[in-house]
């Protein structure tokens, strides 16, 4: 996992309530796909014209925000599909933190295991960061600090956000969660021995 | 202390307590599809990890294969290579793999209850947001992203925030010509798709208890559309009745034992709740989507809302970019709209119950000039079982293709698509905006009221189809 410690830049705004993960990366780009690779695709609905052209209207396509780092979004940002490449696609254009005043669950999970950082933001922040920047596209710069826990204002003013220790620890060392349980492996095995003589159906039924 | 179920559920599958709401969870079954199975096993297997469990792991192909009667694995070409890779890793990894045209095979959460892969009381994960589905026979099931799913293959376990506790009551009976797919659509209708957030939900009630096994699966698929990753039916006689015998559930003293257990899981009369709503069954109508949300739903006596009327900014522009993608004006009555395709099948309506309640509508009429309608049967069970009522001629008879096992139109990843600009009522669950296919325009709804619009070519009360 790439590793989070602070980011600065122009704040994209893409205040639409309730982006699906389709929308971010449509299904038909994830057969055969692998991590990498999908930034060209994400938003390809929304990011280019039925000719294959540019879309100057999607705000992403729009300088300063082409490739930038932060990108603002409206509530229950991420929802539906569980997808992970949402969250490759995303980090292939560039960007390593969304800030939305909610987020769907399973996309929320998913930010976290690639080093993307989701911040829950008041929605009348994120919105006015949004005007901020548009009002000052080639000067406003947000900054997202995840030791400190805050954002940075285009205003100055510094809002903090809540993120879970355990989250935030993985993300400035790039943990590898897969080896952080494997130190557990004689804990596992003593609960699954316990589990196994309390709820022995739950093992046996699947041997034939 | 008096527990939920999904308190209960949950507590049974703790392995350690991390802190801050952190848990670390065993996990009991997981499922594979193609699309996220095939990367999780080459995953696991370049990052040089073993599947921790492959006894408690089980495959099956459904996203990204051809569902045209006759299919092979190659017959959706760029698919190939992702169900090649898939049957390659099951091999190697010892993992259960129920392929093409074996029985078993089918979509994921179609087979999972199918074969009592999933039992009450268990924990069980896919790589596949649809996994609360599997909640309606009483399990923690929930859908989990690549990074996860490969987590639990190497290790069984999973780090999970416990979510709150949130119950969805209906009471009383449901009208005729209403079904558990205009349950769950109506209460997103009412809720938003995004009130389940950080909840798990438990539907209970009168109307619920009174469901079928196969109808409290549909009710749970859609828990995801209202932004719960897990949705949740407490196990009853219903269930146990539904489960005894199948492949993988237990038998003889074993399914004692467990029965004992699944009678102790229903929340306790004084639980408590983080939320908790009551819908009155009676007040549900047979439902159908406007818009490209879930929550953008009307009874189908309803007429499409006027942006101008939305309650907030935001809405007024989803709402109105939503009646421009799906070509609707404000005001127009949603029954009477112009329908080009039907679409019976998904995860969420594609099991016996569903082809049946179809069939019963479509009984000696015929599909509207126009219209071209399909029905994808869940698995290769179902397939077979209705071809053995005979429900494959009643649908042939009246003009429907009668297709192979898969997810097909519900996601488009398989080659076969809606056509742009064309309508679709389809029994799946998202009417995302390309969802079907790009440009695609889908109204969500029960089979019977897909069924109703394939013979009228239109959006149609299925209430008039009753006699």
């Amino acid at each position: 996992m790439e590793k989070f410690i602070t980011i600065t830049g122009p704040a994209a705004p893409l205040l639409w309530a309730n982006i699906d993960t389709d929308m971010i990366i449509p299904v038909q780009r994830l057969v055969g796909a692998s991590r990498t690779g999908l930034g060209p695709y994400g938003f390809e609905r929304f990011r280019y014209r039925a000719d294959g052209s540019e879309n100057p209207d999607f705000p992403l396509n729009r300088e300063p925000f082409r490739g930038s780092p932060i990108l603002l979004a409206g509530p229950n940002f991420g929802c539906g599909s569980s997808r992970e490449g949402a969250v490759w696609a995303l980090m292939g254009m560039g960007v390593r933190c969304v800030i939305a005043p909610s987020f769907g669950d399973i996309f929320f999970n998913n930010c976290f295991q690639n080093g993307l950082l989701p911040v829950r933001l008041p929605e009348e922040v994120v919105r006015r960061i949004a005007e901020e920047t548009e009002a000052s596209p080639g000067n406003a710069r947000t900054t997202v600090d995840l030791e400190r826990q805050v954002v940075v204002t285009p205003w100055g003013e510094e809002v903090s956000f809540a993120v879970d220790a355990r989250k935030k620890e993985a993300m400035l060392e790039g943990l590898d969660e897969i080896a952080l349980t494997k130190r557990r492996a004689e804990e596992i095995a003593a609960w699954q021995a316990r589990d196994r003589a309390a709820r022995p159906w739950a093992w046996e039924s699947v041997v034939e | 202390m008096a527990s939920t179920l999904f308190d209960k559920l949950w507590d049974q599958h703790v392995i350690a307590d991390l802190g801050e709401g952190w848990a670390l969870l065993h996990i009991d079954r997981v499922l594979l599809h193609d699309l996220s199975g095939a990367r999780a096993l080459a995953e696991i297997a370049e990052r040089g990890h073993a599947v921790a469990r492959p006894e408690l792991v089980f495959a099956t192909p459904d996203h990204a294969v051809s569902t045209a009667l006759g299919r092979t694995g190659e017959s959706f070409a760029k698919g190939a290579a992702t169900l090649a890779g898939l049957r390659q890793r099951a091999r190697e990894t010892g993992v259960r793999l129920f392929d093409l045209g074996q029985p078993g095979n089918g979509i994921v959460h179609v087979m999972a209850p199918e074969l009592g892969i999933v039992l009450p009381g268990l924990s069980l994960v896919c790589g596949d947001s649809h996994t609360c589905t599997n909640g309606g026979v009483g399990a923690l099931a929930f859908g989990v992203g690549a990074s996860e799913l490969t987590h639990v293959l190497a290790t069984q376990t999973l780090m999970q925030r416990r979510p709150r506790n949130m119950r969805l009551r209906f009471e009383g009976a449901l009208s005729p010509g209403v079904t558990a797919k205009d349950m769950i659509l109506h209460a997103i209708g009412r809720l938003g798709t995004a009130a389940g957030t950080g909840f798990a939900v438990e539907y209970a009630g009168s109307a619920v208890r009174a469901l079928p096994v196969e109808a409290r699966l549909t009710l749970c698929n859609l828990s995801i559309e209202m932004g719960a990753k897990i949705g949740m039916v407490a196990p009853d006689d219903a269930t146990f009745e539904f489960l005894a015998g199948r492949r993988f559930a237990p038998k003889g003293a074993a399914w004692d034992a467990a029965l004992a257990v699944w009678k102790r899981l229903p929340s306790d009369p004084d639980a408590r709740f983080d939320a908790d709503h009551l819908i009155e069954a009676a007040e549900i109508q047979p439902q159908v989507t406007w818009g490209t949300s879930p929550e953008q739903v009307l009874p189908v006596s309803g007429r499409v809302p006027d942006p101008a009327e939305a309650p907030d900014a935001a809405r007024r522009a989803a709402w109105a970019a939503a009646l421009d993608y799906m070509g609707l004006v404000p005001g127009q009555p949603i029954a009477g709209t112009k329908v080009d395709w039907v679409f019976i099948g998904s995860c969420t309506n594609s099991r016996i119950s569903d082809l049946r309640a179809a069939a019963a509508v479509l009984r000696g009429r015929k599909v509207a000039e126009g219209v071209t309608a399909w029905v994808v049967p869940g698995s290769e069970q179902v397939k077979r079982d209705a071809e053995a009522e005979g429900l494959h001629r009643l649908f042939l008879d009246a003009g429907f293709e009668w297709r192979e096992p898969g997810c097909s139109l519900c996601v488009a990843a398989n080659g076969e698509v809606v056509p742009p600009g064309a309508r679709c009522v389809s029994t799946s669950n998202r009417n995302f905006v390309g969802r079907q296919g790009t440009g695609s325009r889908t109204h969500l709804a029960s089979p019977a009221m897909a069924a109703a619009a394939a013979l009228a070519g239109r959006i149609v009360d299925v209430r008039q189809f009753m006699a």
